[in-house]
């Protein structure tokens, strides 16, 4: 894919507030854009039933499993087993969220904290090494730029299973084995991000501003500094939004690379109940349900919230 | 030093700029471009210098650990004495490979989870095309609606729809057991023949959403004329979307499908938690990936791992190669 197919592409995963145009600057558009949408695209009749009642069914499949999710962490253990798992019981979720955030001496917490404290670090580094990297290859012009471009693509044919071994020794040499930073510094240098960073900085940032900035007298770092970084802001938040999300669900990373439980991430720390099921004294079924839940409404909520930049991500990665 | 160095490559790079920029000052030269040129070059230093953290990350964490796989793979760690000795470390050449290919367990696992991929992959293309299709038939304020509701999935991070879904199979804790009853169907959703179904069911429920986004976003951008124009000439919605929307699709379909593929291949999440409810039908040596996990850090045998490693990253290689070639000849 060359790159003359892929700038187009940024500029309309960019502005995504496009899809709702101001009322006052565009009115005509508004006014004829959604009768054009009914008449050229929308199935009539009974055709239009069916359709319904298919997205009816994919609604349930997509929501089910969440509904159950949400049914089954107000239960209390007993009810789990005998009431029926689409429906509510006895209303007991504060009970099961105290259990959970008491058992171990509150460990469910700490997990929270440490997944946070990893995917804020990780992502904020990422972000700004990303988004350097990317302007400085998006905007300069010197010997080894088509070098990095050439592994930065090519990085992208590594299937990760590969990393896994390798980095294990490499870390248990350095040292870093069993630390944070064995959750923090690997993830800080993707070479993804570096690729959304530099297709966006190459629409987002006028040569004649940072030229301007230049006869004014800054310097290359401050016009960075003070001008691309500010330029590049939906890049950053797309960037570091989806590496938030990546690192709050990854999964076979800690799991090979820390041993001690007070440094899991959550779900490694729900893996590693879920392992021990019931054959422990305690029934950690519930623990697992409630966590699970609780470890997923914070992401939810993100994504929501946070929809044009995953999104513009998400498209930006079906282009690669 | 670095002084020097800064000098040699000014030089080297001034005549390159020079005759990039000949062409815009208009005849200009002497002295005067000379140090324009030089002043141009050391701003393009400073700005490359930008990318040196990412550089110095990526060779430390991705180009390091890639060279360290090739050299692990050609060693054999063995113990002397009765294994409590001091690990040596022996050059054995392509051994491991030898070992690997000849592995039963790992061609094994490696044709579940191909055979898997086939089967799941397209299923999962099917649903969310269909899904996609059908949100793109709807009016959009439905379509809106709907939408935020199938992308649920998607924002559930993987373990927890793992976890999830082995509850909801579980004849214990789980409804679907239940519900299944009451048509007279049994079911043992962790039986050996049972068991990718069931993983299958659960991967094409977490990337529905994505693969759904991404088609429906290539759907929006097809011009609306068209439809139009063969309405006029007497289509009907149905033979519009066969022939004009997945037509249209098939570059969307042909990435998604492709990453899916890859992503199925390395399947090793999904199988772990399995193997924490049901052991005795999911092995150590499920899936190549569980393999790797396993020689590599519970039998101990890196060197070993990190050659399943690359086998399977080339099989990766090839198959995405191979499907790659495919639909592009599909294409033109």
């Amino acid at each position: 894919m060359t790159q003359a197919s892929l700038r187009p592409a940024v500029s309309g995963t960019v502005p995504e507030g496009a899809d709702t145009p101001h009322p006052a600057r565009f009115p005509r558009k508004r006014r004829r854009n959604p009768n054009v949408q009914r008449s050229a695209n929308e199935a009539v009749g009974v055709s239009r039933w069916v359709m319904l009642g298919i997205l009816a069914f994919l609604a349930i499949y997509s929501a089910g499993p969440l509904w159950w999710l949400i049914v089954a962490s107000t239960k209390s253990k007993e009810e789990l087993y005998t009431t029926n798992g689409m429906w509510f019981g006895e209303f007991s979720l504060l009970d099961t969220l105290s259990d959970l955030f008491t058992y171990q001496d509150g460990i469910f917490a700490r997990w929270l904290w440490n997944t946070v404290v990893y995917a804020t670090l990780g992502s904020v580094g990422l972000t700004l090494v990303a988004l350097a990297a990317g302007y400085a290859i998006a905007k300069y012009r010197y010997l080894g730029r088509g070098f990095t471009m050439g592994l930065i693509i090519g990085s992208f044919l590594i299937p990760g299973t590969l990393m896994i071994v390798p980095s294990f020794v490499l870390f248990t040499q350095m040292g870093i084995y069993d630390t944070i930073w064995a959750m923090i510094l690997p993830g800080m240098f993707g070479s993804f991000s570096v690729y959304l960073a530099k297709v966006y900085a190459e629409g987002a940032v006028p040569s004649e501003l940072m030229e301007a900035a230049r006869i004014d007298g800054a310097g290359e770092y401050r016009i960075f500094f003070s001008l691309g970084l500010r330029l590049m802001t939906t890049a950053g938040a797309t960037i570091f939004l989806l590496h938030f999300v990546a690192s709050w669900n990854t999964f076979m990373w800690p799991l090979v690379f820390l041993k001690g439980a007070d440094k899991w991430p959550v779900m490694l720390g729900l893996y590693s109940w879920l392992e021990r099921g019931t054959d422990s004294q305690y029934d950690l079924t519930g623990l697992v349900i409630t966590g699970s839940l609780v470890s997923t409404i914070p992401m939810i909520v993100l994504m929501i919230a946070m929809q044009r930049y995953w999104r513009s991500g998400v498209t930006m990665g079906s282009l690669k | 030093m670095t002084a020097t160095i800064q000098a040699a490559t000014k030089r080297r790079r001034s005549p390159r700029g020079n005759t990039t920029r000949k062409k815009n000052s208009g005849g200009m030269d002497g002295p005067a471009l000379r140090a324009r040129s030089g002043w141009r070059v050391k701003q393009d230093l400073k700005g490359a210098s930008l990318s040196l953290p990412f550089l110095l990350g990526f060779a430390l964490f991705t180009l390091v650990p890639v060279a360290m796989a090739l050299k692990e793979s050609v060693f054999a760690t063995k113990t002397s004495g009765l294994g409590f000795g001091k690990a040596t470390s022996t050059f054995v050449g392509f051994d491991n490979f030898a070992e690997a290919l000849a592995d039963t367990s790992f061609w094994a696992g490696m044709f579940r989870v191909f055979i898997y991929a086939i089967i799941v992959v397209p299923l999962g293309q099917l649903v969310s095309l269909a899904m996609a299709l059908v949100l793109d038939g709807v009016r959009r304020r439905v379509a809106a609606r709907f939408r935020i509701v199938l992308l649920l999935p998607y924002m559930v991070p993987g373990l927890v729809a793992t976890m999830v879904w082995i509850f909801l199979y579980s004849p214990v804790v789980g409804p679907l057991s239940d519900f299944l009853q009451v048509f007279g169907v049994q079911v043992n959703f962790f039986a050996g023949n049972t068991i990718w179904s069931s993983i299958g069911n659960l991967a094409i429920w977490g990337g529905i959403g994505f693969n759904m986004l991404i088609m429906y976003g290539s759907l929006q951008s097809i011009p609306h004329e068209i439809f139009e124009a063969a309405r006029i000439d007497g289509a009907g919605e149905l033979r519009i979307a066969m022939d004009i929307k997945v037509p249209f699709l098939r570059g969307s379909l042909v990435l998604t499908s492709l990453l899916a593929i890859i992503g199925t291949l390395q399947i090793f999440n999904e199988p772990l938690l399995f193997r924490a409810v049901t052991p005795e039908t999911i092995t150590k040596d499920f899936t190549p990936a569980m393999m790797i996990y396993n020689q590599a850090f519970q039998v101990g045998n890196i060197n070993y791992a990190t050659a399943l490693s690359i086998v399977l990253g080339v099989v990766v290689g090839i198959v995405s190669t191979i499907i790659y070639r495919f639909t592009n000849r599909i294409e033109s």
